[in-house]
């Protein structure tokens, strides 16, 4: 089977699961439930694509595909922010109740801290990009925590706000939301997509890319700029789910079986899509609402990623 | 610094930190305590500057063995999944063994904990890649898949903000009778001292270890059972201190050079002193309310751990 | 050409390459020797822009190397470091392709196909050639790279190590396929080599360095020498020649 193929096959089977998603178990208010549905599957398509794209291009970057961007700590600092909010103005601040405002304040800060990491670590001496992913991760581990130091105070009450942030959620999205986001999103792949060959080249590692002729210190800048943009815009969006590029991306990896990003990089967003859509039927006709669909696919993600650690590894 | 003048100093702090509290107890009252004093000072002060001197020393040397027996400085039972893995086992006991007797819950949070790093070594035997930077990058991914596994039960029960509590370090909850679990952690703490030797050879490598006639898989087996435990049982009876098994024996070590069983008291003392002046420091700052050592030893831990990053990034390592 | 001058690197202090000034003579082979941590690798780093400077420059053709476009670089000077781990999966020819990509982009016409066939058959690899990276022996792998070198067509080659995991046969052959670029194509060859003897019989130039700092430079007949090599290794040589070539003899 052809790539082309694979990606053919991949896209029929988003269409199959969009229309199951949107008609079983519909009875009755066609008009409402089909809304409300549309929205959610607006949400897993900008979602979906937006993480399984970044975490590519970020695995890519890195040269190895055992890593999520989520690492530098975007998710600990979106939580910090949710929970610092809840913590001192309440439940019913404004910022809580008004979406398009957290939105944006969630965003801002996240691009915001980004952009201070990245620009602090990449001037003067060039740092080992695992130590620049390392001291994310000491940023995270500071922001949470200041998290868990709030959560533990917070009413019981009022934690619930804070604990439906923990887990993404795709039913609160706003309309409106997700035309900011989608238009974000196709701009920022947009830009990513004139860069797939040079992906190509950045897979085989850094002293080749840089002997091919690519000015690898600022194309690595402008692609983790890139990455944490779509990583802020999507748990901005919905929430974190740390696992869903990790799991999508290696899936990708595993049914394309080709080192080519101008392949890699559609099948990603479509298995991204598919996942989503896929693990939300799972939660409404097999779980029954008991769980989320974040939880599932962190879950089913952690278990699969631990797999991929522990087999025998032929080629990585 | 001669051992004995940082013990005088542990000695001097852990006298101060018994007259820090809500309740009054001055240094003068010490000889002449009322009824309700004499209370406090032996149900509350002791066991709380007990757990710190233990719990402190016990993360610690944790870290000191498992950077010894992986030959990676930046590994510890944060960076290795030990933790979460113990916190699993927790939440395993408090749903499934709710009636069982208090030695099995603990056994089951243990026996994650071991479960837990030994999954850690077996995937670091398959990593290929060793770059040492690399390396805590794994654990900390395999941490995560724990933690998300952890998350997908306490959400199904409803534990989430009982889960967040337990992950946070806290000594104010520490009492007579209800910490002394911790205790056992100081056999292990000697156990490792008279080991010290083996668990070097053994992390030089296998054929380092077999040439010196050690046996490779029983040291690192047994240096492992012991991190484990050390750290389980810190995680049960205070909750999870970040980042002190990797800071202080790096700290040591730069003061100190690379000798195991040569450091490993320095790395006890000093990770003790550690966190009784992170205790010290969140009883009084904004007294009489307390910050829990998970916050303050995860604030000053972020600092310094980054500090030693950025330190070693510049030797072009 | 490619000069550089006062070269310095540093690290945590000390000098790995310690005020190094050295001219690389157009369309020869210039080899540099020089016991382990002599500092020649990160030398050739710093001449192919893989390591940053800390002082000195580096010229090419006369122009200084950081106003010479990174891609425009890359059609003229190409270098191959010694480890080439990679995470990606590729056939020999996707690897070979690559050399193309500083002209290309990577759009392939038929003309760069022609060149990557002719550069894995320079290496005789062509019945393999579809063959994985990951299932090829330790000399496979090398022949492969080197090849993506050939097809990049430069006219500078830098090459660290590259008999590393070679065994005899396949030393010889790729010292000839670099010796024939260097006297049937007339390109420059610049490389770092362990064995004394491949860099006697094979450069035209040799470079010898010690502590970071050049020790000695000239003419391969001329380095070649009992008190010159005593001076770079520390140990004793007996130079002898056979068939034309000056062989170095050490190993008592």
């Amino acid at each position: 089977m052809g790539v082309k193929q694979k990606i053919v096959i991949l896209f029929i089977m988003m269409l199959l699961l969009i229309t199951a998603f949107l008609t079983i178990g519909a009875d009755g208010n066609w008009e409402y439930v089909l809304q409300r549905r549309g929205r959610m599957v607006a949400a897993f398509i900008l979602t979906g694509a937006a993480i399984t794209y970044a975490t590519i291009v970020f695995q890519t970057i890195t040269g190895n595909r055992i890593l999520t961007p989520n690492i530098i700590g975007l998710d600990s600092l979106y939580m910090l922010l949710q929970t610092f909010i809840v913590f001192t103005f309440g439940s019913l601040s404004v910022v809580m109740v008004r979406a398009e405002l957290n939105f944006l304040l969630s965003t801002i800060l996240m691009v915001g801290f980004s952009f201070l990491f990245y620009r602090l670590l990449f001037k003067g001496e060039s740092y080992h990009l695992y130590l620049l992913l390392l001291i994310g991760f000491v940023f995270g581990t500071f922001f949470s925590s200041l998290t868990t130091f709030m959560q533990v105070l917070i009413d019981p009450n009022e934690f619930q706000t804070v604990q439906n942030r923990m887990f993404a959620s795709f039913q609160r999205v706003q309309t409106d939301l997700l035309y900011v986001a989608g238009a974000g999103f196709i701009l920022l792949t947009a830009i990513g997509m004139r860069s797939r060959r040079m992906l190509d080249v950045l897979a085989l590692g850094r002293s080749h890319a840089v002997n091919l002729g690519l000015d690898y210190q600022r194309l690595v800048r402008h692609l983790l700029i890139l990455v944490t943009i779509l990583i802020s815009l999507a748990t901005a969006l919905v929430g974190p789910i740390m696992f869903l590029g990790l799991l999508t991306a290696n899936v990708t990896y595993e049914f394309m079986r080709t080192h080519e990003h101008r392949w890699l990089l559609p099948a990603g967003m479509l298995v991204g899509i598919n996942t989503l859509l896929t693990g939300q039927i799972i939660v409404e006709h097999v779980f029954t609402f008991e769980t989320t669909l974040s939880v599932i696919i962190n879950f089913i993600g952690g278990v699969y990623f631990l797999w991929l650690l522990l087999r025998k590894e032929k080629h990585r | 610094m001669k051992l004995r003048y940082v013990l005088l100093l542990l000695g001097v702090l852990a006298f101060v930190s018994l007259f820090i509290g809500v309740s009054s107890l001055s240094i003068t009252d010490l000889f002449s305590m009322t009824e309700e004093q004499r209370e406090i000072f032996w149900s509350s002060r002791i066991p709380r500057m007990l757990s710190i001197l233990i719990a402190g020393a016990g993360m610690a040397v944790a870290g000191l063995v498992m950077q010894q027996l992986t030959q990676n400085r930046l590994v510890s039972p944060t960076t290795a999944g030990t933790m979460d893995a113990a916190r699993l086992g927790m939440l395993v006991s408090i749903l499934f063994l709710a009636g069982a007797p208090a030695l099995v819950r603990i056994g089951t949070a243990v026996a994650f904990a071991v479960a837990g790093t030994f999954i850690f070594m077996f995937i670091l035997e398959r990593v290929r890649r060793k770059d040492p930077i690399f390396i805590p990058l794994v654990g900390l991914m395999f941490g995560n898949i724990l933690g998300s596994i952890t998350t997908f039960f306490a959400y199904r029960y409803d534990l989430i903000q009982n889960m967040t509590a337990w992950l946070q370090g806290n000594f104010a909850s520490v009492i007579s009778g209800e910490y002394e679990l911790l205790w056992l952690t100081v056999p292990v703490l000697l156990f490792t001292y008279w080991y010290a030797d083996r668990i070097t050879a053994a992390g030089m490598g296998e054929s380092f270890a077999r040439n010196l006639g050690v046996s490779y898989r029983t040291v690192i087996n047994t240096g492992l059972v012991s991190v484990a435990l050390i750290t389980s049982l810190v995680v049960l009876s205070i909750g999870m201190i970040p980042f002190l098994g990797l800071i202080v024996p790096n700290l040591v070590t730069i003061f100190r050079g690379g000798h195991m069983r040569k450091n490993l008291p320095y790395t006890a003392v000093a990770g003790a002193a550690f966190v009784l002046i992170c205790d010290i420091f969140g009883r009084t700052i904004i007294y009489p309310y307390e910050i829990p050592i998970g916050l303050t030893v995860g604030v000053i831990g972020s600092g310094i751990f980054l500090y030693l990053l950025l330190r070693r990034g510049r030797h072009g390592s | 050409m490619i000069f550089a001058e006062t070269l310095v690197k540093k690290y945590g202090g000390t000098a790995v390459v310690d005020n190094v000034t050295a001219s690389i003579a157009q369309g020869k082979m210039t080899t540099f020797i020089g016991p382990n941590g002599a500092g020649k690798s990160t030398l050739l780093s710093m001449v192919s822009r893989l390591l940053s400077r800390d002082g000195g420059s580096v010229s090419i053709d006369g122009t200084p190397m950081e106003h010479v476009e990174d891609k425009e670089l890359a059609k003229r000077l190409s270098i191959l470091k010694q480890s080439n781990e990679m995470s990606v999966r590729l056939s020999v020819r996707d690897l070979v392709s690559f050399g193309r990509f500083p002209y290309t982009r990577g759009r392939l016409t038929d003309e760069d196909e022609q060149i990557i066939d002719d550069a894995v058959a320079y290496v005789e690899l062509q019945e393999i050639e579809n063959k994985f990276l990951d299932e090829l022996s330790g000399g496979q792998r090398q022949r492969a790279f080197i090849a993506m070198i050939l097809a990049q067509d430069t006219d500078y080659i830098l090459l660290d190590e590259p008999l590393n995991n070679l065994d005899m046969r396949h030393s010889v052959q790729i010292m000839k396929v670099l010796r024939s670029l260097v006297d049937d194509l007339g390109k420059t060859v610049v490389l770092v080599i362990h064995d004394i003897n491949f860099a006697s019989c094979y450069s035209d130039y040799i470079v010898a360095m010690k502590y970071g700092k050049v020790e000695m430079e000239g003419r391969t007949w001329d380095v070649i020498h009992p008190e010159h090599l005593k001076k770079i290794y520390d140990m004793d040589f007996q130079v002898q020649e056979v068939n034309n070539q000056k062989i170095c003899v050490y190993f008592s």
